[in-house]
């Protein structure tokens, strides 16, 4: 038996909340993040989106950072996220054991880099932001802000970028290589992706509904999620009682399409059953799913599909968070195990908000408000493009 | 732990490195501030309609991908992970040009699709229909690394029993001119090849990519044994370096003295040539050593190339002539280190031994 891995600490930043209790304050109402757009310059005023609701200004006032210093959005998003999962988890001296820090993104700097890229060649302002457009820079700003020097580095798988960034990170302590990490993702919103999803027509001009037969596609999100993983032997020395376990995790690739899900799922189905398989658990076991759920056509379909392979007659209650927190991207599989976290800690069945008419192909309707109910064991999916899925496997201690 | 074998590889590079079972016969010096690829004719391993739509970077690491298999007698790896510094950036500068331009209509969804840097391994495994592991690593001077260490987890993890792992980069003309404005490159005045002793501050911009097919199973075939892998970030001193190395090779089994040949990344910047002098001086002083980046410049995942140089060398049993510090040097080759950083900052040990 391999050790075993356990989450200690939460942060998390975004559309729902600055930090932990105001995110589940939102979860509990029922609050979506989402609205008009009010930070994001953008000529598509068209789409809803969950943003952080502060300008980058009022960012850099909050984390008390120096004003005249240069910070891409990603940072300044994802600073708030990592400083409270570091508490929450109780350190406060980074070297007393070997601690990573694994971050992803897939935008980094580019909220930067979009306003400066056409004017380029003439613009002094651009200067200070060069350094700053790829997508290791927050990392390694968080890096040095936060002192982490024993490991650091960066996932970037698009949609489920966060969830690998966990992944690697537990891997990293059962092999023994790190004590702890504080893993997780963030994405800020930009109008580069904005635009990019437009140009595959999957942005819902309502507020997105997952697993709705009239589903119309995404409504994007931005902010953090980070959590702090530690070895068993750590928890043994410290005597800190763990939040809950992660349990099992699974990668795969649906080697079908760059952006399009696979009609079968075949790579949602490969992972939900490898998170099973590696904590010794059967289907009945799961008693909730948080779906990455985009609510475009394909991935709901897809997904939906994975999930009546794997469970059949039995699926457990089901829902996405998307309608409440936006699709964050890059940071979702982070903030949604945070989420997935929370639901065990509070015996929890979250909504899966806007749904109305079930998807006449799936044998299973999402959760429509919120539950109370004891849980065990939790997965949390996180599908990106190109088809690399990974499901995280959450329970209870 | 299991032994870990380097069975397949592959390299495009500004050198002819591609599909070339030896060194080549001689080094090309490149006299323009940059170094290209000798890029091979895509369609001979790409199906021209899907070449035709892909990005001159996933074209360059899917060719090397493919060839690294081949060379392994690998049809189907169990995991897929590439590291990529640049990734997209391609794609990325069109849609911020066409952005730009069009006032946000008119967006081609073909560069949205590449625009997220784990294109190269999931447009792989779409080639390969493998549906296994698959990850991308972004970081600097410890993307190909990261990628790298994730497939070594893998494998003694008893998850995968080969994997596939590249490391992908293509300088782009916006990349370029955007870092000449904060004063990275400098002036290539005496030829490329020259790069290492005609010093000066800044870098000589490369590319390139290389693949390599890691097994558990030791073949006929195989290249080497990857012992080892430390990736450093932001070491205070060099003594951090040195105290890294020592106890890499402790771990091993190994001293110093053991090391018969030492892989460097000198690149002629003499602020960050300085840590490999320091590292050399305090542990393998009189040790042959040798250099890569006069060979394909300097980029994110040039750890790759010198990780293809490395096997090369293990497998040949020679080192090829115009990378030696001093020549004629090195002798029986039992154990290489590589050591090698980028900007100072992602610090990077790799261990090799003969098979």
């Amino acid at each position: 038996m391999p050790p075993k891995v356990f989450i200690t600490g939460r942060g998390i930043f975004s559309s729902i909340g600055q930090g932990l209790s105001a995110s589940l304050e939102s979860l509990l109402a029922g609050r979506s993040g989402k609205g008009p757009i009010r930070i994001l310059e953008t000529l598509h005023r068209e789409f809803p989106v969950a943003e952080v609701p502060y300008h980058d200004e009022e960012l850099i006032r909050m984390n008390g950072l120096d004003p005249a210093g240069t910070y891409t959005r990603t940072f300044l998003i994802a600073l708030p996220a990592v400083k409270e999962a570091l508490e929450s988890a109780g350190i406060n001296k980074l070297d007393e054991a070997r601690t990573g820090f694994i971050s992803a993104t897939t935008v980094g700097g580019m909220d930067k880099k979009e306003n400066f890229y056409h004017i380029a060649a003439e613009s002094q302002e651009w200067l200070k932001y060069i350094d700053t457009q790829d997508v290791a820079e927050h990392t390694e700003r968080l890096a040095d802000h936060f002192g982490f020097r024993d490991f650091v580095t960066t996932a970037s798988t698009a949609c489920s970028s966060g969830a690998n960034a966990i992944m690697l990170g537990a891997r990293m302590i059962r092999q023994g290589l790190l004590d702890r990490v504080v893993a997780g993702g963030n994405e800020c919103l930009t109008r580069f992706h904005l635009n990019g999803f437009n140009s595959l027509m999957i942005l819902d001009k309502e507020a997105c509904k997952p697993f709705d037969q009239n589903r119309g596609g995404i409504s994007l999100g931005e902010g953090a999620g980070y959590v702090v993983l530690e070895s068993e032997a750590m928890l043994e020395k410290s005597g800190k009682k763990a939040l809950c376990e992660l349990s099992g995790y699974g990668n795969s690739c649906e080697a079908f399409h760059p952006t399009a899900s696979s009609p079968d799922g075949i790579g949602a189905f490969l992972a939900m059953s490898q998170a099973l398989e590696m904590a010794g658990l059967k289907p009945q076991d799961i008693d909730y799913i948080n779906a990455h759920g985009t609510g475009t056509d394909s991935n709901d379909i897809s997904e939906g599909t994975a999930i009546m392979r794997l469970f059949g007659e039995h699926v457990p209650p089901v829902s996405s968070t998307k309608p409440i927190t936006g699709h964050t991207t890059s940071a979702a599989g982070s903030i949604e195990a945070i989420i997935c976290s929370l639901a065990l800690e509070h015996g929890l069945l979250l909504p899966n908000l806007n749904w109305k008419t079930p998807m006449t192909d799936l044998n299973f309707t999402p959760v429509e408000r919120l539950e109370k109910k004891e849980l065990r064991h939790v997965l949390s999916n996180s599908f990106g493009f190109g088809g690399n899925n990974t499901c995280l496997l959450l329970s209870k201690l | 732990m299991s032994e870990i074998f380097i069975n397949g590889i592959s390299c495009i590079s500004p050198q002819e490195t591609f599909n070339n079972s030896d060194f080549p016969a001689e080094w090309t010096d490149y006299s323009g501030d940059f170094l290209s690829c000798r890029e091979p004719v895509y369609k001979d391993h790409i199906n021209p309609t899907l070449a035709r739509r892909l990005s001159r970077y996933i074209k360059m690491g899917v060719t090397t991908a493919l060839t690294a298999l081949k060379d392994a007698g690998t049809e189907m790896p169990e995991a897929i992970i590439t590291g990529t510094g640049l990734g997209s950036t391609e794609d990325n500068e069109k849609i911020l040009l066409a952005m730009h331009e069009n006032q946000e209509r008119m967006i081609n969804p073909t560069h949205f699709i590449q625009s997220t840097h784990n294109t190269i391994s999931s447009q792989i495994a779409i080639m390969l229909k493998c549906h296994h592991y698959n990850n991308t690593y972004v970081h600097r001077g410890f993307s190909f690394e990261s990628a790298l260490l994730d497939a070594m987890l893998l494998l003694r993890e008893g998850r995968s029993r080969t994997a596939l792992v590249g490391g992908v980069d293509a300088l782009t003309e916006g990349h370029y001119i955007n870092y000449e404005r904060i004063s990275r490159w400098r002036r290539n005045r005496s030829g490329s090849l020259k790069m290492i002793t005609d010093q000066g501050k800044g870098v000589i911009p490369g590319e390139g990519s290389a693949h390599f097919v890691l097994s558990t199973d030791k073949t006929e075939t195989s290249y080497a044994s990857l012992k080892a892998l430390k990736l450093v970030y932001k070491p205070a001193e060099p003594a951090a370096l040195t105290d890294a190395a020592s106890n890499l090779l402790k771990d091993g089994g190994l001293l110093p003295q053991d090391i018969s040949l030492l892989l460097y990344g000198h690149n002629g910047d003499p602020e960050g040539d300085r840590w490999y002098q320091d590292f050399h001086q305090s542990l393998f002083c009189g040790t042959p050593s040798a250099y890569y980046k006069h060979l394909c410049g300097e980029y994110d995942t040039a750890g790759a190339f010198a990780l293809w140089m490395a096997s090369m060398i293990m497998r040949r049993g020679r080192v090829p002539s115009g990378i030696m510090t001093k020549e004629g040097a090195a002798g029986d080759i039992r154990h290489l280190l590589i050591y090698t950083h980028h900007r100072g900052d992602q610090h990077v040990l790799c261990l090799l031994s003969r098979v």
